[in-house]
């Protein structure tokens, strides 16, 4: 089965050991994370991972379920970067003189929707959000100008289709 | 004012008592029905211990002498009793002794609440004396686990605790509780868990799935149930009996699963797996409908998967969704707890006979029979094998027994041979595989049902693992029988180094003490046999002791276990020889 990038969004309860817990999962399985990322999500007091994985489908389903299996995990769902919008964000400081002196970095910085988030006299910082493509397209962009630091986001991300899991609370208030 | 307010709020709520987080934790094991406790003490657990002092009369703590005995033991309690068995231990060493045992506990889905002393909460982080952070070390063989650093916690998270571990597919729990949340003080007031909002304990039974499931047994020529433990942790016992006599289906079982269907039920066709019996292997790969019931497709079950029950329509019957499609694709998966999918499958299958089908088992049984089963049984060789002294046990016990094993070649002989007229009389290391395990197990299996015979049988390895808890039968008197198969050797990787490895023996010849000595060191009644003549009336005289008896039978050096599955081999291309 063929690998590819997986998002594996998780709601989850608040709680101290969970990062851990499920970290072990992809752990125990040999599977490298690309990126993570934790918030509260659309629902009060639930909190939102989202993990990205380059796995098969097969072994997705699989982590996946075992994820859900975690007692404070309310709900666990997988999707492929068609089923998502996401967004990363990237900040790249940039040395001053070299920044001021070549006009042609301007340029392309407008070009590429990029902000300029800071300027001092000895370093420039600019953020750019967009997908991993256009991020490491403008890294390449201002490598040769010598990045004196570069750093991006986990990967942020939104099904398109809906997830109900204030319906899915609201059946266990129900019940119990 | 102010004095008005504080009565009536006394008046609304006037369950609770100030107590410390230590009596908290005891009074939350009573309201959990909790009678007996394996542990051991050391500082960062003093609190609670003085409290076990004073409840002394409430609660039995068996105080073992290392805590993975303790965690076994609990385990040994919980698996005969169905209840949760409860282990007890200091922070750092105490806490990690306790490792092994919760990891088994977790992948044979054994109920347990393990509750840790910790360093005070101001320490934490600073590597303070005895400091471990066993929540993160247990993080992956726990069901769930919490570290409580408040005292008011205490109640809350234990009842969780008891809940998480018995619900559902059960498993290990544990709870670390820092030093200074058993000496803070809080208002105790209990209320059991009956639910947690991201937790669902069974999942939703389909009736579609239920319905395809016994339209597929109902046209099937060659129907063949795989059951496991799920059956015996579900209380599933009787339905399985009423499903397999009603369709007339061969029923085999996991190592797990023996004891859940009678050993000498007319449909039981023995056990599946690397050492199980020929007939069921062989025809696992004949049938044309799979049922598996409450069981999880091990490797040591299924053999190569690639070469796993192609031909048949998979039936999985299971608690745990993680299961489904695991390690076998289920055609048609029966999700929900076996106590309620097989009464509703129960009265949607037809009655029927596979009486052509059932015969093809017993041809094979004849085959394995003259092979294997009757040298086993009536060696002709010289020295003792192990499958006579099972045999023996059986033939006191008339199957009513306990039979708690550990690890290893004697244990496959065990599971072969024991007869079991009743649930719950197996207990062994399944999953994980611990050598150490039925020591300690047996007691707390005794302790769990003391009106029944509880035998421990165990290779003279995995025996001086955990040898120290004779210490334990000594103190606390308790009459487990103990069965030492010594072969001098362990056993089965001797087994696997003479048929793979060209017998070149690496470091599996054991030179023993004598075993006789030391168990009469603790004041353990003690024998051994070295010649059959001496066997049946040596084994009559153990398990007629009303006190606790160990047996040392010194057996055959270098026998094997067959038949056998070889690794990446197909359960059909099972070996008698």
């Amino acid at each position: 089965m063929e690998k590819k990038n997986y998002t594996v969004s998780i709601y989850t309860e608040n709680n101290v050991g969970l990062l851990s817990r499920i970290a072990a999962i992809f752990l125990k399985r040999h599977i490298n994370i690309e990126s993570v990322t934790v918030s509260k999500s659309e629902v009060e007091g639930v909190m939102r991972f989202i993990i990205v994985v380059q796995v098969n489908e097969e072994q997705v389903q699989k982590v996946v379920k075992q994820i859900e299996k975690q007692i404070e995990v309310i709900k666990a769902f997988y999707h492929t970067d068609e089923e998502m919008i996401f967004q990363e964000t990237a900040l790249y400081k940039v040395n001053s003189s070299e920044f001021v002196g070549d006009l042609s970095i301007q340029d392309f910085i407008k070009g590429t929707n990029a902000r300029i988030v800071t300027v001092t006299p000895k370093f420039f910082v600019i953020e750019k959000t967009g997908k991993r493509s256009e991020t490491d397209s403008l890294y390449e962009k201002l490598k040769p100008y010598g990045l004196m630091q570069f750093v991006r986001s986990g990967t942020i991300a939104v099904t398109k289709e809906e997830m109900q899991i204030s319906n899915l609370l609201e059946q266990f208030n129900t019940t119990n | 004012m102010e004095v008005k307010t504080a009565s009536f709020e006394k008046l609304a709520t006037p369950a609770t008592t100030t107590v410390s987080g230590a009596e908290a934790v005891i009074k939350c094991l009573l309201e959990e029905g909790v009678e007996t406790i394996y542990g051991y003490p050391g500082g960062a657990i003093m609190p609670v211990y003085d409290e076990l002092y004073k409840y002394q009369k409430e609660i039995h703590h068996v105080l073992t002498r290392h805590e993975q005995g303790a965690a076994h033991a609990a385990q040994g309690y919980a698996r005969v009793t169905g209840k949760v068995g409860v282990a007890v231990a200091t922070s750092g060493p105490g806490a990690t002794n306790l490792v092994t045992g919760i990891a088994d506990a977790q992948i044979d889905s054994t109920p347990l609440v393990c509750i840790t002393g910790q360093v005070g909460s101001h320490l934490l982080g600073s590597d303070a004396f005895q400091e471990t952070d066993i929540v993160g070390i247990s993080t992956p063989v726990t069901k769930w686990n919490y570290q409580i650093t408040k005292a008011e916690e205490i109640p809350e998270i234990i009842a969780r605790a008891f809940y998480i571990a018995r619900s559902g597919r059960p498993g290990p729990v544990l709870i670390d509780i820092t030093k200074d949340a058993q000496f803070a003080s809080l208002e105790f007031n209990y209320k059991k868990c009956s639910g947690i909002r991201s937790y669902k304990p069974e999942p939703e039974i389909s009736m579609p799935q239920l319905e395809n499931a016994a339209e597929a047994i109902n046209s099937a020529k060659k129907p063949f149930i795989v059951f496991g433990q799920g059956v015996i942790l579900g209380g599933a016992e009787k339905l399985l009996k009423q499903l397999v006599e009603k369709t007339g289906i061969p029923a085999a079982w996991t190592i797990l699963g023996l004891s859940a269907l009678p050993t000498d039920h007319p449909l039981n066709v023995g056990m599946v797996g690397m050492h199980g019996n020929y007939a069921p292997n062989m025809l696992t790969n004949e049938c044309d409908v799979l049922i598996a019931i409450g069981m999880r497709f091990d490797d040591r079950v299924t053999g190569n998967l690639e070469k796993y029950a192609k031909q048949a329509k998979v039936i999985h019957c299971e608690i745990d969704p993680a299961e489904i499609d695991k390690n076998v694709k289920a055609d048609i998966p029966v999700l929900g707890n076996v106590n309620k999918t097989l009464a509703l499958l129960l009265d949607l299958v037809e009655e029927k006979e596979h009486k052509t089908w059932h015969q093809e088992f017993k041809d094979l049984y004849k085959i394995e029979f003259d092979k294997i089963i009757k040298n086993d049984l009536n060696a002709e060789r010289g020295k003792i094998g192990m499958a006579e002294v099972i045999d023996e046990i059986n033939t006191c016990s008339k199957g009513d027994a306990v039979i708690v094993s550990d690890v290893g070649q004697h244990q496959m002989v065990a599971c072969r041979y024991s007869k079991f007229n009743q649930t719950r009389s197996k207990v062994t290391s399944g999953g994980l595989g611990t050598m150490g395990f039925a020591l300690p197990a047996a007691i707390g299996a005794k302790m769990g049902v003391p009106h029944r015979e509880v035998v421990a049988v165990i290779g003279d390895g995995g025996y001086q693992m955990t040898i120290q808890e004779l210490g334990t039968i000594f103190q606390t008197k308790v009459p487990v029988k103990i069965v030492i198969l010594n072969n001098g050797f362990l056993g089965m990787v001797r087994q696997w180094q003479q048929l793979f490895f060209d017998k070149r023996y690496a470091s599996t010849e054991m030179v023993n003490p004598d075993f006789v000595t030391i168990a009469k060191g603790y004041h353990i009644k003690a024998n051994q046999v070295t010649e059959r003549a001496q066997l049946a009336d040596a084994v009559k005289e153990m398990m007629e002791s009303k006190e606790a008896y160990f047996l040392e039978v010194k057996v055959e050096q270098e026998e094997n276990v067959f038949p056998m599955v070889p690794t990446g081999a197909a359960c059909s291309e099972i070996l008698l020889e």
